[in-house]
């Protein structure tokens, strides 16, 4: 199954709903286009729901890392919404759920960006 | 009797268990070792879990061989084969690169690796599995898989020492 990313603004913070598969090849690249082409209109407050998101590897998590500091870097923020028990524990084991800004609740979420 | 019967049984049928493949080096053989692995995990016996951790280490395997091994060279072929061993399900995955030297790989829990977008396959790996080699030459590199089957007739985990 490839991957699908759509996006919606609720207060100004861009939700990206992405779903299937983050990995090598097709699901890597979809977001890293689609993180840069919101950056180049202006918006730096994404917040990346992976709720539907169903198998990632260690392509999609660099995926992850580099639209992190991509943003970040533009001064922006990035956070993860409602990741799923594989997506969790993957972060866990790589020490990177510390690092990602990781939310379960997309109002709280959404208030959360400064 | 009968329990004992259908252990040896299983036992049997899961020992007759060998399967290759010579794959082209592209994204599909990433996939295919995948689904192959999918698969041949579940038929053995493991549970979801443990069949989601020997597909991702053999996906992160086979994507090591295609990208980093025989970087995307059509006359380079990537071999991989499940073995059933006893206990053990056996994967081996070959490349015809360079040879990867296995002490040359960062280590991605460094702090000043966390950050860095790749180099965290063979970690993966390593997590996922029981045991893993790597066996680098200057004609390829041969990385081997093994996963401990706990199966329901095993009587659960096995001890640990």
């Amino acid at each position: 199954m490839s991957m699908k990313v759509s996006s919606r603004q609720v207060d100004g913070i861009t939700i990206v709903d992405c779903s299937g598969r983050i990995t090598l090849g097709e699901g890597s690249v979809t977001i890293r286009d689609f993180v840069r082409e919101l950056l180049s209109k202006g918006h730096k407050k994404i917040l990346l729901n992976l709720g539907d998101v169903s198998y990632i590897d260690s392509s999609g998590i660099g995926e992850l890392v580099s639209a992190f500091t991509t943003v970040r870097n533009q001064g922006g923020e990035l956070k993860l919404l409602n990741l799923t028990k594989k997506v969790h524990d993957l972060l866990q084991i790589t020490k990177l759920y510390t690092v990602f800004d990781v939310k379960e609740d997309e109002t709280a979420a959404i208030k959360s960006f400064s | 009797m009968g329990f004992r019967f259908c252990r040896f049984h299983k036992h049997f049928a899961m020992t007759e268990q060998r399967v290759s493949y010579t794959l082209d080096s592209t994204l599909e053989t990433v996939d295919s070792a995948e689904q192959a692995a999918t698969r041949i995990a579940a038929e053995n016996g493991f549970d979801e879990d443990e069949v989601m951790q020997i597909a991702m280490a053999v996906r992160e395997a086979a994507v090591n061989a295609v990208l980093h091994g025989n970087a995307y060279d059509p006359g380079k072929k990537v071999r991989l084969d499940f073995e059933r061993t006893g206990r053990d399900l056996v994967i081996t995955i070959r490349d015809q690169g360079a040879g990867l030297d296995p002490a040359k790989i960062p280590d991605p829990l460094a702090p000043e690796n966390l950050l860095k977008t790749s180099g965290r396959g063979i970690f993966l790996i390593r997590s996922f599995m029981d045991e893993v080699q790597i066996h680098p030459s200057q004609t390829g590199t041969e990385i081997k898989l093994v996963k401990h089957v706990h199966g329901p007739a095993e009587g659960g985990k096995e001890a640990s020492q």
